[in-house]
């Protein structure tokens, strides 16, 4: 526990720190690790099979059934999708974990930031799962899973030989810091 | 139907109480088969006889005889004989499918597990370890407690893995769950058997079945006094602990709900498209669903008239319920997450619910669900204060009560003179929430983080860090524009969810070290899986 019993902003206002942004980060010390640059195929083929199929379905009600709707659904997917694709890379490459010592640190995005701690002695279990496409490029994604939903943390794009030693590595920790749920 | 197994189980149910906790297999109350199934089943081949009766009959003779009574056609084909035969052959297999199934449904408790065991052709075998066991659920529905039977329930953590006793005597359930909670508390002493006047008593409620008129009563005054008695032995709990609802307050915060709001809407545009003069088809949809209501605020009032809640030294008990009774038991250190809320209509009275998420769901209907994940339906402050002793031993301090009652009814805004301890939300905030900004604050003290928001439904959410399985800090376009963020403190599936909607971006990062360091060090620190040994496994923190 932190020592001082309370706030220190009680009763005051929040006065910023020296070099505050309007950004939230970390003023973590250590290196983020990165996921394997590879992911963003990944992300890609992901994206571009959702879009075909959600604009192939629209094209066949606008075409066959002359719904004008769907044409416009049909856009705005398309649209979202290309936006996507061109911000993909920079998303992939926000992702980063962290192994500190008593806890897991997990971020991502870059409009919506995200940052995650779980300690260790909270897993239930880890996931490996390899979907077809990460499975051809060689990739695995690791979940960490606690006991609440929420709070799982999915570290997707790892090379599959870093997923399974990440794995050891994070039971070995969470055996070391049993906590009775 | 149940009179041959009541005098099969005698033996074992005069036995002391000790006996069920020695890590042989026990069988359950004999009339189990019966309350667990057979009720229905017998009101369900009732249904289907008055109902089809006269399709039987012109199935079977194949003839045109919708009028008559098929006790009479049989009698007039002189096939007396055969039907009684019937009937006599369908009683004996369903009494020996009872019987074995009595038989095969065994349980036992040793000192590290509860273990049941059941079925016919399909073996079920379900362990819990003590150590786990997120809540004891003592219950008693409305038709077990009229034969003197209750159902004991050890809740572990996950969807379904709980381990049901159903059904046990009334008095052996009681004792087995004071066994199963000091087993479970890490005490390994020995423990007396019961009082000596217990068995006695039950032995006599036993043998009052088959035997005279006047055994008949006793039996009958038994389950009477049982009936009447309340869901706390005075000598589990510390009187000063227990906190009672008036049913008179209870009522009125049944009727002071949202679902009352909801009502009188519907009321108001049931009586203007009267008015308005529309068909009558709006009457004929609308008035079912207004008489259900009745039987929702039935049922919430019964459910919850008679609610009790007490600090024993195994947990918190909480017990309610006016037919079917039920009484939950929560160890120490299993609730994660505590809300202490005020709806809006409740203000003026100064009402206030804590409601608690456990890693253990009661199974069963949903009502259930809901009833256990109340500690509180409806106090005062001071009731709030008490029940929040009980969940959070330790914090009760001067400064955690001024933490409670500022985190209940305090702001920014309001009481400037006086120290807020919550760090708050800025001024800005009041983009995003116009109303709420000024109660939207957070803190932490010793091992406890607390949320304060909302205005409409002022809430205060206490989470223990020991319990807590993350933290997250969030933020999207619109809050980088306002220098804000979001947080959320993440516990277990359950009606509370601790997230604080708007806070400063560098008290996020404050909140996210403080929250995950204070995360570890409490868990390191906390005990209560076994919380009845003073001294901490050493091997956990230092292996």
């Amino acid at each position: 526990m932190p020592d001082r019993e309370l706030n220190p902003s009680a009763g005051q206002q929040a006065e910023p720190a020296p070099e505050s942004s309007d950004r939230l980060e970390l003023a973590e010390t250590g290196e983020w690790k990165r996921v394997s640059p590879k992911y963003v195929v990944v992300e890609i083929v992901g994206t571009i099979v959702n879009a075909v199929v959600v604009c192939g379905a629209a094209a066949l009600l606008w075409l066959l059934l002359d719904q004008t709707w769907a044409m416009w659904v049909g856009i705005v997917v398309l649209a979202v999708s290309i936006i996507n694709l061109v911000f993909e890379p920079r998303r992939v490459r926000s992702i980063g974990y962290l192994l500190r010592a008593d806890d897991l640190l997990f971020r991502r995005g870059i409009l919506f930031q995200r940052f995650v701690a779980v300690p260790y002695g909270r897993m239930q279990l880890i996931d490996i799962t390899r979907g077809p496409v990460a499975r051809w490029l060689g990739l695995a994604d690791l979940k960490f899973v606690t006991a609440a939903a929420s709070a799982s943390v999915s570290i997707p794009g790892l090379a599959e030989a870093d997923a399974e030693s990440l794995r050891d590595r994070l039971v070995e920790l969470a055996e070391s810091r049993r906590a009775g749920l | 139907m149940n009179e041959e197994p009541v005098a099969r189980a005698r033996p074992h149910l005069a036995a002391p109480r000790t006996d069920l906790t020695d890590g042989e297999w026990h069988r359950l109350h004999p009339a189990t088969p019966l309350l667990r199934g057979g009720i229905f089943m017998v009101a369900i081949i009732g249904f289907i006889i008055a109902n089809l009766r006269e399709r039987l009959i012109d199935l079977f003779i194949g003839e045109e005889n919708y009028g008559g009574d098929p006790i009479d056609t049989i009698y007039e084909r002189g096939a007396t004989g055969w039907a009684l035969l019937i009937i006599a052959g369908v009683l004996l297999v369903i009494l020996v499918v009872f019987y074995l199934s009595w038989r095969t449904h065994t349980f036992r408790v040793t000192g590290e597990i509860v273990e049941v065991r059941s079925g016919l052709i399909f073996r079920s075998n379900r362990k819990a370890r003590l150590d786990r066991v997120q809540g004891v659920n003592l219950t008693r529905p409305l038709i077990p407690r009229l034969f003197g039977a209750a159902r004991l329930e050890i809740t572990v953590a996950g969807q379904d893995g709980n381990v049901q006793l159903a059904y046990l005597g009334s008095k052996h359930a009681d004792d087995l769950r004071r066994d199963i909670l000091h087993l479970a508390s890490g005490l390994r002493q020995a423990k007396q058997p019961a009082a000596p006047d217990a068995p006695v008593d039950q032995a006599s409620a036993v043998d009052g079945l088959p035997a005279a008129h006047s055994a008949l009563g006793d039996f009958a005054s038994a389950r009477f006094q049982e009936f009447r008695a309340p869901e706390l032995d005075p000598d589990a709990a510390w009187p000063d602990s227990v906190v009672r609802i008036l049913p008179r307050r209870l009522i009125g915060s049944v009727v002071l709900s949202g679902f009352t709001v909801f009502l009188l809407l519907a009321g108001i545009g049931l009586i203007i498209s009267v008015v308005a003069g529309s068909s009558g088809w709006v009457l004929v949809a609308v008035l079912p669903g207004l008489i259900g209501s009745v039987g929702y605020y039935f049922s919430r009032i019964t459910k919850t008239l008679r609610f009790s809640i007490a600090g024993t030294p195994d947990g918190v008990r909480v017990g309610y319920g006016l037919l079917s009774t039920s009484s939950q038991t929560l160890p120490p250190g299993r609730i994660h997450a505590i809300e202490v809320s005020q709806p809006i209509l409740w203000r003026r009275f100064g009402w206030w619910q804590i409601s608690i998420n456990t890693a253990g769901q009661a199974s069963g209907r949903s009502s259930t669900a809901v009833t256990g994940t109340t500690l509180l339906p409806v106090g005062t402050l001071a009731d709030v204060e008490k029940v929040l002793q009980l969940a959070l031993p330790g914090f009760d301090t001067d400064t955690h009560r001024a933490l409670i009652e500022n985190g209940m009814l305090g702001g920014r805004k309001r009481d400037a003179g006086v120290a807020d301890f919550y760090s708050n939300a800025p001024a800005r905030a009041v983009w995003l929430r116009p109303f709420s900004w000024w109660r939207t604050g957070w803190a932490v003290s010793g091992s406890v983080a607390l949320i304060r928001r909302g205005v409409l439904s002022r809430d205060l959410i206490l989470v223990p860090l020991a319990r807590m399985q993350g933290v997250r800090i969030s933020q999207g376009a619109i809050r980088r524009r306002l220098r804000l963020a979001s947080a959320a403190l993440h516990t277990v599936a359950g009606p509370v969810t601790a997230s604080l909607s708007v806070i400063d971006v560098d008290e996020a990062l404050v909140l996210f070290e403080w929250m995950s360091t204070g995360a570890v060090r409490s868990a390191l620190a906390d005990t209560s899986h076994h919380w009845s040994r003073t001294t901490p496994p050493t091997q956990k923190a230092t292996q």
